[in-house]
């Protein structure tokens, strides 16, 4: 079906359930609980899940496919959300144009890019991204935000004033972004018990373009094109030498993970008309990095579930201070539960930067894999396998 | 006239953290081939190795001085830093006031013993592994160590003067009737980097350590064939580098306050500037650090960003660009270095 | 005329000259030999033809079209594969999918953007992937990590993604280096065999004289960058000036 192998098949049903179904499991604690704050299914934190996630799909097509290490995608990303609030302020709130029009331009921001940058391999390809990305940055950020001509609104950010044209907005239309009509912002609640779910438009529209997105990606990691970018990766020689030209096949790479990085630019333009320079810096390129990496680069749902955990740990992980934990280690005599809380303070709350480093690093050295080969791992640990040659195969193919 | 050499002045003490920089980047990957995304990292750490010892140094005890009121009436606790007490009173403030310039003997031996560990505890393992690893194990470690500054040093920059002898300004030029008042700590660093560079060329070039070291960047085979052991060499030399690196940041902290992210902010300069002095080539990226600092000077003056709003902020990405389109081996590339 | 002319081929790295006046005609449909000693610029040489390496002065005409300036895939395009000494494979992916790259390459060319379909439902290509991996007894392997192969193996898929994209010139750069004699013997018969079956050219680069001795048809010695005398086996063997230069006192294989 939809020309998947039923393994495929199988993986795309099982996302589609997930995030449909986010705004129930994403809210396990009772509203009025002390976990409370754990849950994360408020739509904006949701949104983030899904729009990051299609980021870090599209930049696993390049990465994960060809080997190529872009630390400037965060560019295209910046590029897609300006695009999408220009459309707001010319046309009018409806997201379709601003979202179309984020693909074409970061699409041919990205062409611009990779032929220059992939001109080069290897550690200079991850030099030159990351100093057209910065490069990028710093265009957004002063050079097209003076008065004479002002492109992206500099450190204020882009976004929609009273004067601008809206050409196609009318007084029926609500005044914040929207789908036809249908505000981003609408948000049905469900008393449900003790519980509170929240669904959201915004959130369900992200969600089912990160379907798409996904069945693409799977779509692109099975066809002849994607072989070619696995053989990009595994031996550009012998490509070479088989008659392959892999320059088109990078390039090609390359700007469509460019145009997911600004599609979902768009996205977040979409569910919050506002666009910043910041969203350029490369600590923003570094972090789509982090989330592939540690989901599992090369695999299909790595991205997704890296993507999903550096938001969590953003939006959550981060919310915990000294005093949930002396709530968590209570039960500890006094002196051993001021000991533990001292060791592990500097890695929750503020700290959730640290541990996130100390993970990644723990994940590139012994799980190359990432979180889902880890899965694998220890999947395999309970049906007592031996890693043999075949087990071997299973996890350096792009499987799962 | 004056303006132009304020200018390269301006340009010459960027540029000389940038060449800094740069020069430990290369020479980790001239040595071991890889390109160390942490080395932003140990820049940071060595200016917060002269915050520490500024306050190590301030470290005090509380006296209660009867002779004195606070507003409140109350006898008032007095603060001497303990250095003050030893030393007496004078040749303490002495030393409180010194503590960037002597933060240098502080910081060698840190820097070298972190550089140590890190090589022989992480990026040893890197070196089988692809270039897309040692990137990405860099990062993360760059990650770590600067939230572990951030836990203990807070986000805010914090301020390391320069001692009151070398805090002025100096009039340069006087006698060529020229008017260029020029802060005297930046002199004085632009001096210690150049010190510094030339220490580094003198020792690859006129030790037979460092011989060894050049044989072993050009050719690492052959010279394990003549049954020296290389690796360790190299090891020593990343913990150089990291000296060096370490030592550009202790004495850059007079002139931006040390913040927990300035390693970062720099690093992706310095990489511009190694790619565009050819990766590989020590003087390349000499010369390319203080090129693009002066260039970045220049366009940072009023006339330049009113021409073109900006225009210092990506000066050197610009000409990065242009010089790799034009020369994709950088300005003194050799061949062959990390070509397809 | 050969499918192959090489004229007056001259190469220099700084004050070396790797190659001098190189002049050799490799006739369509044979097997042609080239050995030397060690530093003989056979290496060099062999770069020249697949574009690698563009030399200082001279020519090189594949079919009457020359090779010089183009890139090494637009050269394979033209017809020439390469195998080289230490196999070249991708070692990431499965033996079946290796075969299949070489067969999407013969088909599409050098370029084409196929994103959306399945790479399985490519019927013709599964199907002449799997017709080439069974006459190289490779279908037991069909889904094993090609990098996991023993050597051998991993020569055999070269030589198989080689001849999947029906080339009519195969260089072999030193094909039996570093095999054992059994395994050496099996790439003989391999070569013997794909001679046999299709109409190819051979070029061979080689240091073992029982593998030169059993498959060329002609010889070129070269040394010091210059081709020394070129012809059949049996002239070789007994040639004074190749004892001298390359044999030496030593043994000639029987």
């Amino acid at each position: 079906m939809l020309g998947l192998k039923k393994h495929d098949l199988s993986l795309l049903i099982i996302v589609a359930i997930l995030t449909m179904a986010a705004p129930f499991l994403l809210n396990p604690f009772p509203t009025e609980s002390g976990m409370a704050q754990f849950n994360a299914g408020y739509p904006d934190l949701m949104q983030k899940f899904v729009i990051f996630g299609i980021f870090a799909i599209g930049f696993n097509i390049l990465f994960g496919l060809t080997g190529y290490l872009s630390f400037g995608h965060a560019a295209f990303l910046g590029v897609g959300s300006y695009a999408c609030v220009w459309m707001f302020k010319l046309l009018g709130y409806n997201v379709l144009p601003g979202i179309l029009l984020s693909i074409v331009v970061s699409g041919l921001f990205a062409l611009l890019i990779g032929v220059i940058t992939l001109r080069r391999s290897g550690i200079y390809f991850s030099i030159l991204t990351l100093a057209f990305a910065q490069m990028s940055f710093a265009l957004a950020y002063s050079v097209l935000s003076n008065p004479k001509f002002n492109l992206t609104n500099g450190e204020t950010g882009l976004q929609v004033y009273a004067d601008d044209p809206q050409w196609f907005h009318s007084d029926r239309l609500p005044d914040l972004p929207h789908l036809f009509g249908l505000s981003m912002r609408a948000t049905h609640r469900m008393e449900l018990g003790a519980w509170e779910f929240q669904f959201n438009v915004g959130y369900y529209m992200c969600a089912v373009i990160m379907l798409l997105c996904f069945y693409l990606a799977i779509r692109i990691f099975r066809s002849p094109f994607g072989l070619m970018l696995r053989a990009v990766k595994s031996n550009q020689q012998r490509m070479n030498y088989t008659g392959l030209n892999s320059r088109p096949y990078t390039l090609a790479a390359f700007v469509i993970s460019g145009m997911y990085a600004g599609l979902a630019g768009g996205l977040l333009s979409a569910v919050d008309p506002l666009a910043g320079a910041e969203r350029m810096q490369w600590t923003a390129s570094g972090e789509v990095v982090l989330m592939t990496i540690l989901g599992g680069a090369g695999t299909l749902i790595g991205p997704v579930l890296g993507a999903g955990l550096i938001k969590y740990f953003e939006n959550i992980f981060s919310k915990i201070n000294e005093s949930v934990l002396h709530g968590w280690f209570g039960f500890l005599p006094d002196g051993l539960e001021d000991f533990v809380i001292t060791l592990v303070y500097p890695f929750v709350g503020k700290g959730w930067h640290l541990t996130l480093g100390v993970i990644f690093m723990l994940v590139v050295i012994f799980l190359p894999g990432g979180l889902v080969e880890g899965g694998q791992r220890i999947g395999r640990l309970f049906r007592g396998k031996k890693p043999s040659g075949a087990a071997k195969s299973a996890t350096t193919e792009p499987a799962e | 006239m004056d303006a132009i050499i304020l200018q390269i002045l301006n340009g010459l003490d960027k540029g000389s953290a940038y060449a800094l920089i740069a020069l430990g980047l290369t020479l980790i990957f001239g040595t071991l081939g890889v390109v160390n995304f942490a080395h932003g990292a140990l820049f940071m750490i060595g200016a917060f190795c002269s915050v520490t010892l500024s306050k190590l140094l301030n470290l005090s005890f509380e006296t209660v001085d009867p002779t004195q009121k606070d507003f409140l009436g109350n006898p008032l606790k007095v603060k001497t830093p303990y250095v003050e007490s030893w030393f007496g009173p004078e040749v303490g403030a002495t030393i409180i006031d010194w503590s960037v310039p002597l933060a240098i003997l502080f910081a060698i031996p840190i820097m070298l013993v972190i550089g140590y560990v890190m090589e022989r505890g992480l990026i040893k393992h890197f070196y089988k592994r692809p270039h897309a690893d040692q990137i990405l194990v860099t990062f993360g470690l760059a990650i770590v160590l600067q939230e572990i500054v951030k836990f203990y040093f807070g986000a805010n920059p914090i301020q390391t003067p320069a001692p009151d002898a070398l805090s002025g300004v100096a009039n340069l030029g006087g006698a060529l009737g020229l008017q260029i008042a020029y802060p005297i700590w930046r002199l004085v660093y632009i001096g210690f980097s150049l010190l510094l560079i030339f220490g580094a060329f003198a020792f690859l070039q006129f030790t037979t350590f460092g011989m060894v070291v050049r044989a072993g960047m050009a050719d690492r085979e052959t010279v394990q064939l003549l049954g020296i052991d290389i690796d360790r060499r190299f090891t020593i030399m990343f913990g150089l580098a990291a000296a060096i690196a370490g030592l550009a940041g202790v004495m850059y902290g007079p002139i931006n306050a040390p913040n927990y992210h300035m390693g970062m902010d720099f690093l992706v300069l310095s990489f511009v500037v190694v790619v565009v002095g050819g990766m590989g080539s020590l003087p390349g990226a000499v010369l390319a650090g203080f090129l693009l600092g002066i260039l970045e000077a220049f366009a940072s003056t009023t006339w330049a960003t009113t021409t073109i709003p900006g225009i210092n902020q990506i000066i050197i990405y610009l000409v990065a660009i242009i010089v790799l389109l034009t020369r994709p081996r950088g300005l003194m590339g050799k061949k062959g270095v990390m070509e397809d | 005329m050969g499918i192959l002319e090489v004229k007056n081929v001259n190469k220099r790295f700084g004050g070396l000259q790797a190659l001098g006046d190189v002049n050799l005609s490799v006739a369509e449909n044979t097997v042609h030999a080239i050995i030397g000693p060690n530093g003989a610029g056979k290496s060099t040489l062999l770069n020249v033809l697949v574009g690698k390496l563009i030399p200082d002065t001279g020519s090189v005409m594949f079919d009457g079209q020359s090779v010089l300036g183009r890139k090494p895939y637009e050269i394979n395009q033209m017809g020439i594969s390469r195998v080289f000494q230490t196999p070249e494979i991708f070692g990431d992916l499965t033996v079946m999918e290796n075969m299949m790259i070489a067969c999407f390459a013969q088909r599409d060319g050098a370029f084409r953007m196929h994103a959306v379909g399945s790479m399985w439902s490519e019927r013709d290509i599964v199907a002449t992937a799997e017709d080439m991996l069974e006459s190289m007894n490779l279908q037991d392997k069909r889904d094993m990590h090609s990098a996991s192969m023993s050597r051998g193996d991993k020569r055999r898929l070269e030589i198989a993604m080689c001849l999947a994209q029906s080339p009519r010139l195969l260089l072999l750069d030193e094909p039996t280096a570093g095999m054992s004699r059994s395994d050496t013997n099996n790439t003989i018969d391999l070569l013997k065999k794909i001679k046999q079956d299709r109409d190819i050219t051979i070029a061979i680069i080689e240091h073992d004289m029982h593998v030169v001795f059993s498959l060329a048809e002609r010889i070129t010695v070269l040394a010091q960058g210059t081709p020394l005398v070129e012809d059949t086996p049996e002239k070789i063997k007994g040639h004074p000036k190749v004892r001298e230069a390359y044999l030496g006192e030593s043994q000639v294989a029987a």
